[in-house]
Formats: structure tokens, C-alpha cells, sequence
């Protein structure tokens, strides 16, 4: 478990990260979410060890990252933003290295060597410079390093920034076959990237935690009192005199009417089942027949866009049980 | 340490570097030997070396330009600072594999004296004492270099930064001879006190470290003022002629052995290499 508590981190009058404290569980993967400049690459160096806190704490497994940083950064592997890398090497010596750096036994290099290799599906090019590998395989060697030792927590930072649209599907499905044996921890800005691999995200805006829960949850939070897509055989006018009937629709905006049918999208206020309801009934006594009538859920996209717009106002962080 | 130490060599085996520096090295010894020991015929190995010292001018940046500064600009020093090993390990490790790529190519100069032995009387012992000070002077100036390097992202700027405290620790010395009159001594011991002062703020990112540093130093001169004022005349000649790392190296040459010049060069290795553990923290603490 790492159980981040106040963390905050601040450069003169500046400050990056701003009393944020939660606590991750093993066996998950979470994504951690926030526009540029944020507070998550400090957030995640701070959590690594690599950079130190102003105040608050940070544990692995009960290790503290700051007092007994040897043991606990045995526990991580850690791919920073800018994979770093020695050009002048191969994937095999660098991974070498860093294998003897971790105090890996002897006689275990080989094999974890080998095993990063074949993880991250690097063989065929574990004996040619890193320099002269492409951006997709440099991550791969970046991520190799941070499996090397088995940790139980893998840390990547914008994993696929800069990557093309195929190797960021390939180390997409990377990071979902190390979830299921590792815990990962994965930031990103880019949403539809979390939404298809993470089981929960961490919100950060303007060096705060703003959410934290499931991306479904988030997804449901704001379905209520928001928006109903409405398809029935009638007419606009006929639409329009229905609706009338229903106190919980407060707007009607048509989208399609041709043919005797027509489209609208509905802002309701209320309960959105409740609105449902009060529409099913209005078009049955009217004796219109209702061909759709969906809930509009609002996407990840809104909901980090609602979040992270807003300016900080020292409000506590929304956390699962708020949600 | 012993990984990051392996490390280096590694990277030194794949690059030029450490071939042309050790090339450079023998060349300018094996000049020098030429020139004193040969075509003069001088039994004295010692005149040699001491002839060599300005070649650590453009040697010691060469060696060390790259040492910190790149790790910096290729962002690989966040690796090492991830990675289960100390600060201190890290510095070390660094500093043990540059003392490797000087002192090997010195071990064929250690064969010189006993050639020129077979051919002549050569008082080995002065030879061999003065050739043992040779590779502390190294070694001290290594570390110096290796300081400034942490100092910057950049290569070309460590260089420079090195030739340039190269050049000062050179001739010092002479510097000091051209420094007389009190008034001239409190300016520039005010402008080294805030060198210091700095150094301690560009080390502690505070303000009030360098304030403080400053100000201790500008409290010591005028103590000294006012204990005894004679001091202050000739105080920077004679600082400068007791920190230079190559006035003491000429003690040796001259047939001596002092084990205190051996103990100074050891210091000065200490204390830089404690500065570039205290550069390496920092970056911890300041991102």
C-alpha cells in the first residue's frame, strides 16, 4: 500500500503541491489525472524518493520514501517523463546496470535482465545502441528498468507522450498485461488513455487533489439533473405541447424533425429518473409513442474539464465516499 | 558504488574520452622526459613531471567536463537518484572510475625511472616519490573539476569554469607576487569572501547562507585588521602560495617528500568531493 499524507512541495512562494494526501492499494491500476504543470510529475518524484517533500509523508508497504529510502525504493520502479537513458549503451548493459545499482543478487541479473527484455518485448533489440533505437523502444528500455527487482509498484509518467498512434496502442497494452501482476500507477493527460486502462483516478489540478474514485463513478456523478435525448413520433408542435405538461423539463432543444418524428435534447432539472417517469407518462396520455429517451452521462472529458478549471479555492478533495 | 563505478567504465570504454585523455597524459610526460632526461641527459625523472603540470590545465576539464553536467542535461540523474544508492555513492563511484582512467595510463610512466635507471644513476626514490605526489595532484584537481562540473548543465561551461580555476590554481602563485599594500589585500580578500558566498548560495539556494558567509568573512579581515594589521599586507600572497595544489607539488620535485603536501591534496579531493555530494542533494531538495 503507498499512503501518501500532506504531501506538499513548495519553491519559494510557489507551491507545486498543495497538502495532498491519499492511499493506493496493491494490486490496481490507477491514473493519475491533471493538465499540464498540475503537480503530477512532482507529485510522483516526490512519491519515488527522487525529489524531497516539503511536508507530509509518503510510505511503501509502511517504508518511509524520505527516512528509510534504501528499502522502499526496492519496492518501486519508476519511469520518469524523459526516460532516462544512456545512449551510448545498449538496452542490455543499461539494464545491467541498473539491475547491479538495485542490488539485485548475482545470479539473479541474468534472469530479471532477460525478463524485463521479454516483458517488454525488447530482444530484438537488446544488443544495438539506445541511440539509435526509436521513440516507442526507448520507453520500452524505460519501463524495462522499472520492472527490473519484481516491485510491487510501477510508477510511469506520461508513458506514451510523443509516441505515434501505434506505439502508443502497443505500450498501451503493456501497461494492461503489468496491471495484472504489478500495481501501476500511470499519469497522463490525455483521458480516453485512462479511461481504457485504469480502474481509478486521481484528479490534481492546481497542485490539489480534486477527485479520486472510479472513472464510472465520475461518470455517474454528474448524470443527474443534467441532460435527456428524447425521440418520439410526433411532431415539433406536438413535442413542444407535451413537454409543456412536464414541470422538470426546463428546455427543449430540437435536433431532427422530419417525417412526422423528431429528436430533441432536454434539460431537465431533478432527478433524472424521476424526469423519465413524468416523460413516459406525458407522451403515453397523449398517446405519442417514445422511441429513445437516454440520460446523457457526462464523459471523463467534462468531468476533468469541470475539475481542473476551476480556480483553486482551498475546498478539500472530493474523495470516493463524496462522490 | 561499485555499480555506478563499473558504470562509468563502461561508458568511458565506449567513448574516445578516456584514449585520448590517457594519450594526451603519456604524451606530454614522455615530452617532458624527453626533452629533461634525454636530450639534456638529467638523471631527474621529478624535473619531468614538474615541467608536465600545466598540461593538467586542458587534461583535467577534458576528464571531468562530462562527468555531472551530462548526466544533468540527459536527465539521467534522476535515475541514479531513484535507484537505492546514496548521494555519496554516487560522487564516489564518479570519482574512483575518473582516478582509474588517470592512474592507469601512470602506470606505464612508472616504468620511465626505472629505464632511465638502466641507462644511468637515477635516484629512484626522489623519482618514485615525486611521481606518487604527482597522482595526489591529479587526484585533487579531478575532484576540482569534478565540483564544477556539478555545478552546470552544460559541458562546454564546465570546461571553461574548470580551465579557468585550472589557470588560477597554476599561477597563483605569480598572481600573489603581483598583490601588495593592505588596501589592495582587504579588496581582495572581500571579492574572494564573496566567491564564498556564492558558491554557499548557489550550494544552499538561501540568500541568508551567503549573507552569513559573507559576512564571517568580512569579520575575520577585520579581526585580523585589527589583532594585527601587519598580517593584512602580504595575507593574500601568502594564502594564495599555501592553497595552490602546484607551489606544494614543486616541493616534491625538488627531491622532497613532504607527507603534509600528501595529506593537503587528500583534503582538497575530501572537501570538493563533499561539495559535489552537497550539489547532488541539493537537486533533491529543489528540483
Amino acid at each position: 500500500m503507498i499512503a501518501v499524507e500532506h504531501l506538499t512541495k513548495r519553491y519559494g512562494s510557489f507551491t507545486a503541491v498543495d497538502d495532498i494526501s491519499f492511499t493506493l492499494e496493491q494490486g490496481h491500476i490507477y491514473g493519475f489525472l491533471g493538465p499540464n504543470g498540475a503537480g503530477k510529475s512532482t507529485t510522483m518524484n516526490m512519491m519515488t524518493g527522487c525529489l524531497a517533500a516539503t511536508a507530509g509523508s509518503v510510505t511503501i508497504d509502511g517504508l518511509d520514501i524520505f527516512e528509510q529510502a534504501r528499502e522502499a525504493k526496492k519496492l518501486l520502479g519508476y519511469l520518469p517523463e524523459i526516460p532516462p537513458l544512456y545512449p551510448e549503451q545498449t538496452p542490455e548493459e543499461y539494464l545491467r546496470f541498473v539491475a547491479e545499482a538495485k542490488g539485485l543478487p548475482k545470479a539473479q541479473i541474468d534472469a530479471q535482465v532477460a525478463k524485463a527484455l521479454a516483458e517488454t518485448r525488447l530482444e530484438p533489440m537488446a544488443n544495438r545502441l539506445i541511440r539509435h533505437l526509436s521513440k516507442g523502444y526507448r520507453q520500452r528500455v524505460g519501463i524495462a528498468q522499472a520492472l527490473l527487482g519484481d516491485p510491487h509498484y510501477i510508477i510511469l509518467d506520461e508513458p506514451t507522450v510523443g509516441l505515434d498512434p501505434l506505439q502508443i496502442i502497443e505500450i498501451r497494452d503493456l501497461i494492461h498485461e503489468l496491471g495484472q501482476t504489478h500495481t501501476v500507477i500511470l499519469s497522463s493527460h490525455i483521458l480516453s488513455e485512462v479511461q481504457a486502462i485504469c480502474e481509478s483516478v486521481l484528479i490534481i489540478a492546481h497542485g490539489k487533489l480534486v477527485a479520486f474514485d472510479t472513472p464510472q463513478n465520475l461518470e455517474n456523478r454528474l448524470t443527474s439533473g443534467g441532460r435527456l435525448t428524447l425521440s418520439a413520433d410526433c411532431s415539433a408542435e406536438a413535442l413542444h405541447r407535451i413537454l409543456a405538461a412536464v414541470p422538470a423539463v426546463c428546455d427543449c432543444r430540437l435536433l431532427t424533425a422530419e417525417e412526422g418524428r423528431c429528436k430533441a435534447q432536454l434539460e431537465i432539472t431533478g432527478d433524472a429518473a424521476e424526469a423519465c417517469r413524468a416523460l413516459f407518462f406525458a407522451f403515453a396520455k397523449a398517446e405519442t409513442a417514445i422511441l429513445q429517451l437516454t440520460p446523457e452521462k457526462a464523459d471523463l472529458e467534462n468531468i476533468f474539464i469541470e475539475l481542473t478549471d476551476a480556480q483553486p479555492d482551498g475546498k478539500e478533495p472530493r474523495h470516493e465516499s463524496d462522490l | 558504488m561499485k555499480a555506478i563505478f563499473k558504470h562509468e567504465l563502461s561508458l568511458y570504454s565506449h567513448g574516445l574520452l578516456a584514449y585520448v585523455f590517457g594519450a594526451f597524459l603519456l604524451e606530454f610526460i614522455g615530452l617532458g622526459a624527453m626533452l629533461y632526461n634525454i636530450n639534456r641527459a638529467v638523471a631527474n625523472f621529478e624535473y619531468a613531471l614538474g615541467s608536465f603540470c600545466i598540461g593538467f590545465i586542458a587534461l583535467v576539464p577534458l576528464l571531468t567536463m562530462r562527468v555531472v553536467a551530462e548526466e544533468k542535461k540527459q536527465k539521467t540523474d534522476q535515475l541514479l537518484s531513484l535507484l537505492p544508492i546514496t548521494s555519496t555513492d554516487i560522487v564516489l563511484g564518479k570519482y574512483f572510475a575518473m582516478a582509474l582512467v588517470f592512474i592507469a595510463p601512470m602506470l606505464v610512466a612508472c616504468v620511465y625511472p626505472f629505464i632511465f635507471s638502466l641507462y644511468g644513476d637515477v635516484y629512484l626514490p626522489s623519482a618514485y616519490g615525486a611521481l606518487i605526489a604527482f597522482v595526489f595532484l591529479g587526484l585533487a584537481l579531478i575532484s576540482i573539476g569534478m565540483f564544477i562540473s556539478s555545478l552546470t548543465e552544460s559541458q562546454g561551461m564546465a570546461a571553461g569554469l574548470c580551465v579557468a580555476a585550472m589557470l588560477l590554481c597554476y599561477y597563483a602563485s605569480s598572481l600573489a607576487d603581483q598583490i601588495s599594500g593592505k588596501f589592495v589585500n582587504v579588496v581582495v580578500l572581500l571579492v574572494l569572501g564573496g566567491l564564498l558566498a556564492l558558491l554557499a548560495n548557489k550550494l544552499t539556494a538561501s540568500g541568508l547562507a551567503g549573507g552569513t558567509v559573507f559576512a564571517l568573512c568580512a569579520a575575520a579581515v577585520a579581526a585580523v585588521g585589527m589583532a594585527k594589521p601587519s598580517l593584512l599586507e602580504s595575507a593574500v600572497p601568502t594564502l594564495m602560495k599555501t592553497l595552490s595544489p602546484f607551489e606544494r607539488f614543486y616541493t616534491f620535485v625538488n627531491g622532497v617528500f613532504d607527507v603534509t603536501g600528501i595529506v593537503y591534496y587528500i583534503s582538497v579531493a575530501v572537501f570538493f568531493l563533499f561539495l559535489c555530494v552537497q550539489c547532488w542533494e541539493k537537486k533533491r531538495y529543489n528540483g
